[in-house]
């Protein structure tokens, strides 16, 4: 016999409803605790830090981030039941000490300084270097020494080097991007010649004539970008770490200086933004451990946009033949379930799929057919952002098919015979209510697929993602959009930089950043989605999706 | 099953009724067509459709039995009878709506102005333009006001802002509405109370220039004042269409229309004059309908 008060308890409902409740409770927690943690972790790392200097009992000196503290394993003892401790350090200087972090035990510190007059420099290769400077020479002529000095000579040095490596830039992938492209384009159109036989025809030597004046223009600007690289090495400042190792680093490395110990808040604030700009605005470095994202972010971008344009309307003219003219019987059935069952396959099978026939079948075919001159090299039956988004679109057509059956069932049967009765046929009246009225539910279906499709990695990598693509899919050169390149992608971005890289420690932020980043794109693209849908209702208010 | 022969009624119709387009030099409709089950109009000039000898199947399940009928051109002529006992079927018959049921089949002949609807040959979008359809469940587009008058205009290819302006302002002043929405044209439809909304559909529907109009239970969601100034409509309306309205208002049917049909079972039992369907009814089971004994 159970007591009254609780068969009461048990009959009222209120044990369900605390159950439900609690469902509801853990998975909120779930999704809140992961973003927390990514936006600490990944917000964190915008955030410039302090340096300290720790003097340990035998004499040396380790300057350095604090980046964490732990107890050290099986250190406890009777008199100690807490244990001892020892403290994560981030040294820098990877060149001389060839790893980026430290251990310390606490007991064997003497003390710790936050000096003001530290740097941290940021360079170009090797992560980043904490001391200070002794020297700064020209070539061979020395023009400052110690810290203050040298800092005082470098800082406008370093701002003319950044404008030299701008240059430089610009040189190597607009301007001698742009005469290698025309060059290439040569080389190709004289190859097709060669192979149609038509050799020393007018046409022939015209193009020689141009590919050598153009071969000219290259040793040119070359030469040009030569005499930079050299300007890069003219200056050189000599820095020395704790330790008074000494280093000899040519001025053009050098990114940024600062002295993290003197910052004021507001500078700090400043930096903070300045780094978030750089991540979502420049190219990675290192191996994608420094610099920006931004190849990736646009590459992420460009595919879902593509797969948009490439899904919706399969999905929806394959849901309007299922829904609106197919005859409905087993076959139709059939359909459908395969249809339902297809969003279910690993994403990897439509990868192989891809690469099977995206990739090798029809690319192949489309090389032999349009582009035999550049042939061995492939231009369509190798990965590209093309098939990646194809692939990925056959991945989630079946998401949009079934949200635009859904949509059309929504249409209520008084609007088509509304329209039929007054004398629109069947195509009319779906192009100009049904569709219309179903199109929040079609929207649906495309967020759906967007949300998939944003997050997915493992069919990318067989239909051609990469680490590092020389340049992106989208730039100022005919025919502008080069559906055929391959791209970078946040998603496995991510996987590369946490696991692929030389220096996954030191790499860690990056991943949380980088991962902070697909979140936003993901939740960026549904917005824009959403917002469309709701304009969509609110011009068709009624339609029950 | 024999099929119940309706309307013994070969009399005149009293004059008050039969004020407009009756010539009194009209043969008698008994002798015009002759047939014994054929359901005599009490009216004889020469009619806008004519029903003959229809049966409609859902399937395997027949819902219309030898239906025999004269609708009459300038008249409003309603369909009046308990729950589903085929009024609406027969409605939609009339436009061919019926063909979108998949499995649905009709046996005998609709003619429009002597052309058979079913024939191969025709043009079924055609024929929607010629018979207009008022639904039960009020149905405008979720689109403007405009919009949906110049709905149909614009699938006959009408193009040219003034042309559509002058047939949506006609549509809507034969529907009695223009004055009530003309400052809100291109607003939704949606914001307008049901009973503007069920004329705004009446204004579509006239829009595309239809002889015949047909309505299914128009008034059936709306309050009275909407319901009496639909009925007002019809009067205007049938100087120049011809409607037929289907009812479950008997008041309604007395009130609006000139010809009265009665169906039971999918059998029309009787069909005739309205004053006559309910002063004086040929059939028991029309009497015990009218004043209410059953259905
Ligand atoms: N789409 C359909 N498929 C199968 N049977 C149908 C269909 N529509 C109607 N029926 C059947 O046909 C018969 C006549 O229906 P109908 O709708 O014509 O009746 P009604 O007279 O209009 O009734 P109500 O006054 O309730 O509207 C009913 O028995 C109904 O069940
Ligand atoms: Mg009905």
């Amino acid at each position: 016999m159970m007591p009254s008060g609780m068969r009461k308890f048990l009959d009222s409902g209120t044990l369900f409803v605390w159950l439900c409740g609690s469902g509801l409770m853990v998975s909120i927690l779930m999704i809140g605790g992961l973003l927390l943690l990514i936006m600490m972790n990944g917000l964190g790392y915008f955030w410039p830090k302090g340096l300290v200097e720790f003097t340990l009992n035998d004499g040396t000196m380790v300057l350095g981030q604090l980046t964490g503290r732990e107890v050290i394993p099986e250190s406890a003892t009777p008199e100690l039941p807490d244990g001892k401790f020892r403290i994560q350090v981030k040294v820098g200087n990877r060149d001389l000490y060839g790893l980026d972090f430290q251990w310390l035990d606490e007991d064997q510190i003497q003390t710790r300084e936050q000096p003001g007059e530290v740097l941290s420099i940021e360079r170009r290769e090797w992560g980043k270097f904490f001391g200070r400077i002794q020297a700064v020479k020209k070539r061979e002529v020395v023009l400052a020494t110690g810290n203050m000095e040298g800092l005082k000579a470098v800082k406008p040095l370093v701002e003319q080097m950044n404008d030299i490596q701008d240059r430089i830039h610009h040189l190597q992938h607009d301007i001698i991007g742009a005469v290698n492209y025309e060059i290439e384009a040569i080389r190709l159109a004289l190859r097709d010649l060669e192979l149609k036989d038509e050799q020393e025809t007018n046409e022939w030597v015209d193009l020689q004539k141009r590919l050598v004046g153009l071969q000219a223009n290259y040793e040119e600007h070359t030469k040009m970008l030569r005499a930079l690289y050299d300007q890069l090495n003219e200056y050189s400042v000599i820095l020395i770490d704790a330790n008074g190792r000494e280093k000899d680093l040519p001025l053009g490395q050098i990114v940024r200086i600062l002295q993290p110990n003197q910052l004021t808040v507001f500078g700090k604030v400043l930096i903070y933004f300045s780094n978030v700009w750089t991540v979502l605005s420049d190219e990675p470095r290192e191996a994608n451990t420094e610099g920006g994202i931004f190849p990736a972010i646009f590459g992420t971008v460009m595919m879902v946009l593509i797969m948009s344009v490439a899904v919706v309307p399969f999905g929806v003219l394959a849901a309007i033949y299922l829904k609106e003219y197919a005859r409905q019987g087993l076959l139709v059935r059939l359909v459908r379930i395969a249809v339902n069952n297809l969003a279910g396959v690993p994403s990897i099978v439509f990868g192989v799929f891809g690469l099977g026939f995206f990739v090798y079948a029809v690319g192949g075919s489309i090389d032999t057919l349009f582009y035999s001159a550049a042939l061995p090299t492939p231009t369509f039956g190798t990965g590209g952002i093309l098939w990646a988004s194809l692939t990925l679109a056959l991945m989630t057509v079946p998401v949009v098919i079934v949200a635009t059956e859904e949509g059309l069932s929504a249409v209520p049967m008084e609007y088509r015979e509304g329209s039929l009765g007054l004398g629109a046929t069947k195509v009319e009246t779906l192009l100009r209510v049904v569709i219309p009225c179903a199109m929040p539910g079609i929207l649906t279906g495309l967020i759906l697929a967007i949300s998939r499709a944003t997050g997915e990695v493992a069919p990318l990598m067989l239909t051609g993602v990469v680490k590092l693509a020389p340049s992106l899919p989208l730039d100022s050169y005919f025919p502008f959009v080069h559906l055929d390149r391959k791209f970078m992608h946040l998603g496995f971005h991510i996987y590369d930089v946490g696991f692929q890289s030389p220096n996954v420690e030191a790499a860690k932020p990056m991943v949380y950043v980088t991962t902070l980043v697909l979140v936003f794109v993901v939740v960026m693209l549904n917005l824009m989605a959403i917002a469309i849908r709701n304009r969509m209702r609110k011009k068709y208010v009624g339609s029950a999706v | 099953m024999e099929i119940v022969k309706t309307s013994q009624s070969s009399k005149p119709l009293p004059s008050s009724v039969l004020k407009v387009n009756v010539s009194k030099d009209e043969p008698d409709p008994m002798k015009q067509t002759g047939e014994s089950d054929a359901i005599q109009s009490p009216n004889s000039d020469r009619p806008k459709i004519e029903i003959r000898q229809m049966n409609f199947f859902y399937g395997s399940n027949q819902a219309l039995f030898k239906v025999n009928l004269n609708i009459r051109e300038h008249k409003v002529t309603a369909f009046i009878g308990p729950s589903g006992c085929g009024k609406s079927t027969l409605l939609r018959c009339l436009n061919r709506l019926n063909d979108l049921v998949i499995g649905s089949r009709v046996e005998g002949k609709i003619l429009l102005e002597g052309q058979d609807i079913y024939a191969p040959d025709v043009d079924v979008t055609d024929l929607r333009t010629r018979v207009g359809m008022v639904f039960q469940k009020v149905n405008p587009f979720p689109k403007t006001i405009y919009q949906n008058v110049a709905y149909g205009p614009q699938l006959q290819k009408v193009r040219g802002r003034a042309i559509l302006d002058e047939i949506v302002e006609r549509g809507l002043k034969g529907a009695g509405l223009w004055e009530e929405v003309k400052d809100r044209l291109h607003s939704s439809a949606l914001g307008l109370s049901g009973g503007q909304q069920q004329r705004l559909c009446i204004a579509r529907a006239l829009a595309v220039n239809p002889d015949v109009l047909l309505m299914d239970e128009p008034c059936s969601a709306l309050d009275p004042i909407s319901t009496s100034k639909i009925e007002e409509l019809l009067h205007s309306l049938k100087q120049q269409l011809t409607v037929v309205i289907v009812t479950h208002n008997m008041q309604q049917a007395a009130r609006v229309s000139d010809y009265t049909g009665f169906f039971l079972l999918g059998e029309l039992i009787e069909y005739d004059d309205t004053r006559r369907i309910f002063t004086n009814p040929g059939d028991r089971r029309t009497e015990d309908y009218v004043t209410g004994r059953f259905g």
